[in-house]
């Protein structure tokens, strides 16, 4: 029993640094989304929009999004491979330098470090860093996969592996730049071909952060947590094989009408309509599987947050490839559209389905139950709610904008001004901001939940003892 | 046989990453090989010292998270902005700024489009001119000064060209100044686009076939207060733009028909254009995509009628 007892601080001590995070990304996620409507709510020099936005989204996407994947893929790896980490030391230097990068991460982009580089702002000093973070997490987990003591690497390893080689290259390639002093440098792409570069980048870091490492959880959690047996394992191999070799060849669908090449773009956009099929490969195990006992929807609380986070997948890997069409870029490209897909799935499918996981993960490390259902489900509701209203208000917005910039009068002339477009948003930005508030409420009662779960776990373990 | 790869580790790892750089390959590793991702407007000037410190401040402010540089080659875009961007425009750019947020206008084709001054009264406080935009206030760069070292070694790192005076005219500059050097650079190796109610203007009508109508003057005050103002002032005597009651039409004495006032508000003026013999300075923004002909005859017919009253 005690094999991974080491290892589980280090486990837990992600999952809380990532909830730590997370609380500061979405905290200022609900700030940007009152500057939006209320500017008085920037606070130069260092809370202005332009600089908070970039913290909102590397906050979330790295603070909550990579620590919850390095504490559940060192989890889900160690009972996988039967043995504990190979480096459990290395692993727990590792939660320490994360953390140290996070917030320096997040100070050197308020002071305006930045590379312009959507989800890839950070200068080179720190590039350096995230690069010797990805190195240690790569020869641990990679080392005890190979040293593992279970012949067959169940679904989820795949996936891990996958997202640990895809980000390293993607990382390493599209940062590389000529440093111009400390805090600053200047790509070592430029153009046409620095577009292409970063959005190859870009879909790809939705991709290997946002979907494979969240597929890898849900093929883990879902089955153990319902005690229901994955519905296809040849099933899966198709869908990881599939998506892997497509979701590299998209990126441009980002660029849609920019002047790059419109042989790249096409090849994005048809490739972006084949990715529906590996998706819904998953989508279609997720829901068979439950559909051996769907009664496990009310008996057990965790498998509505697996259902409704794979659903919201299956929306958002409709939604994507829709986008990715000229017919509809042309009308949402740059609009409030694209924010209510993005947060569709980050609100819908990752914290869900990482919720999912650590609710599963702490009372399992702690050898306990969860501190409470109710509150689960109260949390469950709250962050559903948020974010349904949050996309649905988004999308609603942004086709009215993108509808208003095309508007014309009978003579010919446009019949909007860009300020008479942008006052339109005002009142969906606002409900936005009500939206953002519910979802984060619902995260107070998740966290509160996780926190008093390890109380009670402490207790018993001294009780025990 | 397939099912093997599932318990090798290693192959695994080596066969996933080929599978992921077939598609980094053909869209991405080769073309960046090929001319093709290179290419370079024949008119196209580098960044000077001042313009690429502003381009740092723009990079540093995240400006790119609320405003796009793009315009994407659909027709109302191109009404709203000016012509669509090439390919050749951003050779210089490390790394390209096009953003993925309109959160404010594309700025692809703002230099030259304002006076500097509106920049400076803009970025100070955006509401002043837009009460209702959302833009934050920028104010606080005005007392930030540049420094030329720093300045100079970005130029070096880049291989720019500059001069030491260049450097030397760079002490005192704030980083407003430096701001708005980068933007009124942004797009300007791409001409306007050509007129396009031109033709209508001069074949058909040569007067202002409103002039005088009591109804198209107060319309025309109406419009003159909502996109003229802010320049011309409220008494349209002049502000950041000229005084339109004075009898000086870009610069030199003696009024213009009607037909040219039309042209001026309908295309707005480039630095260098010559209109009968005169030479503007640049600076007025193009209407006729915003602006009926009616409209601008209304407005033509308002802006007489103060002249009228001023006599
Ligand atoms: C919160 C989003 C936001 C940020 C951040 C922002 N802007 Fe703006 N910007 C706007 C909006 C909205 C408008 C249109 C209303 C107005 O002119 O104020 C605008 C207008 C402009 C215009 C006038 C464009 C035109 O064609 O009329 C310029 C130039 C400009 N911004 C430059 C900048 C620069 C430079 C920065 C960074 C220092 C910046 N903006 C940061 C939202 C933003
Ligand atoms: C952004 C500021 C700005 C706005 C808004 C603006 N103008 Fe101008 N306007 C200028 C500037 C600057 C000039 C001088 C142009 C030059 O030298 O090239 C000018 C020149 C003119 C001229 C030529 C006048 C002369 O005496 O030289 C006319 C006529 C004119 N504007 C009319 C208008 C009308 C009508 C509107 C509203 C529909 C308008 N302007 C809006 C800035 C503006
Ligand atoms: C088959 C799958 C998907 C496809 C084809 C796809 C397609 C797209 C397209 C075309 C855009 C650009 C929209 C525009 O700017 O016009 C976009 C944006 C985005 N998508 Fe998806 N999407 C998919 C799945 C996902 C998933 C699962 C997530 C997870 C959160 C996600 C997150 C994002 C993000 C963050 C952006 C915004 C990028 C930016 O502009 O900064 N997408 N997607
Ligand atoms: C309280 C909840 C949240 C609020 C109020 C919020 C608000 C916002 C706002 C206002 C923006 C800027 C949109 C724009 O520029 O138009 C944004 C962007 C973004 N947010 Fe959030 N957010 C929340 C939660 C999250 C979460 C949980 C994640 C990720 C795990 C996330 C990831 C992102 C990303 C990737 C973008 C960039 C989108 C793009 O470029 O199109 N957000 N968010």
């Amino acid at each position: 029993m005690n094999d991974y007892s080491y290892d589980n601080q280090t486990v837990k001590g992600f999952i809380l640094s990532s909830l730590f995070w997370g609380v500061v990304g979405i905290l200022i996620g609900i700030w940007i989304s009152i500057q939006m409507w209320n500017p008085s709510w920037n606070i130069p020099p260092y809370f202005t929009f332009g600089r908070l936005r970039v913290v909102h989204t590397n906050g979330l996407a790295f603070g909550l999004g990579l620590g919850a994947i390095f504490g559940i893929f060192y989890y889900i790896t160690m009972r996988l491979t039967k043995r504990p980490l190979l480096f459990p030391r290395l692993a727990r230097f590792h939660l320490y330098l994360f953390n140290v990068a996070i917030a320096l991460a997040a100070l050197s982009l308020l002071a305006g470090m930045n590379q312009s580089l959507e989800y890839a702002e950070l200068e080179w000093p720190l590039d350096i860093g995230v690069v010797i973070l990805w190195v240690i997490f790569a020869i641990n987990i990679l080392g005890t996969i190979i040293k593992r003591r279970e012949e067959q690497m169940y679904i989820s390893l795949w996936f891990i592996i996958a997202s640990v080689v895809a980000v390293a290259v993607l990382y390493i390639v599209n940062n590389l730049s000529v440093p111009a002093g400390l805090f600053k440098s200047y790509s070592i792409y430029a153009g046409i071909n620095s577009a292409n570069v970063q959005w190859w980048y870009g879909h790809n870091a939705v991709g290997f952060v946002f979907t494979t490492p969240i597929l890898a959880m849900f093929y883990y959690f879902l089955p153990k947590s319902t005690g229901l047996p994955l519905y296809s394992h040849r099933l899966s191999i198709i869908a990881f094989w599939s998506l892997v070799f497509a979701y590299l060849w998209t990126g441009a669908h980002h660029l849609v009408y920019t002047p790059l090449p419109d042989w790249i773009q096409t090849l994005a956009i048809v490739f972006s309509m084949f990715l529906i099929a590996p998706s819904w490969g998953s989508v279609v195990n997720g829901y068979y599987t439950v559909a051996a006992d769907w009664s496990k929807m009310r008996t057990n609380y965790l498998t509505k947050f697996f259902i409704f986070g794979i659903t919201f997948y299956g929306l958002q890997t409709v939604q994507g490839p829709t986008q990715a069409l000229r017919v509809v870029s042309q009308l949402i490209h740059y609009t409030d559209w694209v924010p209510g897909h993005v947060h569709m799935g980050t609100m819908g499918w990752v914290t869900m389905i990482v919720a999912a996981s650590m609710y599963y993960i702490i009372p399992k490390i702690y050898n306990t139950e969860i501190y409470s259902v109710r509150v689960a489900n109260t949390h469950f509701y709250l962050v559903l709610i948020g974010q349904l209203i949050y996309s649905v208000t988004m999308w609603i917005t942004g086709i009215q904008q993108g509808a208003l910039w095309k508007a014309v009068n009978p003579d010919g002339t446009l019949k909007y001004t860009f300020v008479e477009t942008l006052v339109r948003n005002y009142p969906f930005w606002k409900l936005r901001t009500i939206g953002g508030i519910i979802f984060a409420i619902g995260m107070v009662f998740f966290i509160y939940n996780i926190l008093m779960t390890i109380r009670k776990g402490k207790s018993l373990s001294a009780s025990v003892a | 046989m397939a099912g093997n790869i599932y318990s090798k580790p290693v192959l695994f790892t080596i066969v996933s990453a080929i599978v992921i750089l077939i598609g980094t390959a053909v869209t991405m590793f080769i073309p960046m090989l090929t001319p093709q991702m290179h290419p370079r407007l024949e008119n196209l000037k580098p960044f000077t010292p001042l313009q690429l410190a502003g381009r740092d401040i723009y990079q540093r402010e995240g400006c790119n998270n609320c405003h796009t540089q793009t315009v994407r080659p659909l027709k109302t875009e191109v009404m709203r902005y000016g012509e669509y961007s090439k390919a050749g425009e951003f050779y210089y750019d490390r790394p390209f700024l096009w953003g993925s947020k309109r959160t404010g206008p594309d700025l692809a084709r703002i230099g030259g489009k304002y006076p500097d001054a509106w920049h400076y009264r803009h970025f100070e406080d955006p509401r002043s001119l837009f009460p209702q935009s959302n833009m934050p206030s920028y104010g606080w760069l005005k007392e930030r000064l540049i420094d030329p070292e720093e300045v100079r070694r970005h130029m070096d790192v880049l291989n720019l060209p500059y001069t030491e005076e260049e450097i030397e005219n760079l002490r005192g500059k704030t980083e407003m100044d430096a701001l708005i050097a980068y933007i009124q650079s942004i797009g300007t190796a791409v001409k306007r686009r050509p007129v396009v109610k031109k033709a209508v203007v001069r074949e058909v009508e040569l007067k202002n076939p409103l002039a005088g109508d009591p109804r198209a003057i107060a319309r025309g005050r109406d419009i003159f207060m909502e996109h003229c103002a802010m320049c011309h002032g409220d008494d349209a005597k002049g502000d950041i733009g000229p005084s339109l009651v004075d009898d000086v039409f870009f610069y030199v004495e003696g009024d213009l028909p009607d037909d040219d006032y039309f042209e001026v508000i309908n295309n707005g003026t480039f630095e260098g254009m010559v209109e009968e013999g005169r030479t503007a300075k640049g600076g007025m923004p193009p209407f006729g995509e915003e602006l009926g002909k009616d409209e601008i005859w209304s407005v033509i017919s308002y802006i007489r009628s103060l002249k009228e009253e001023g006599r």
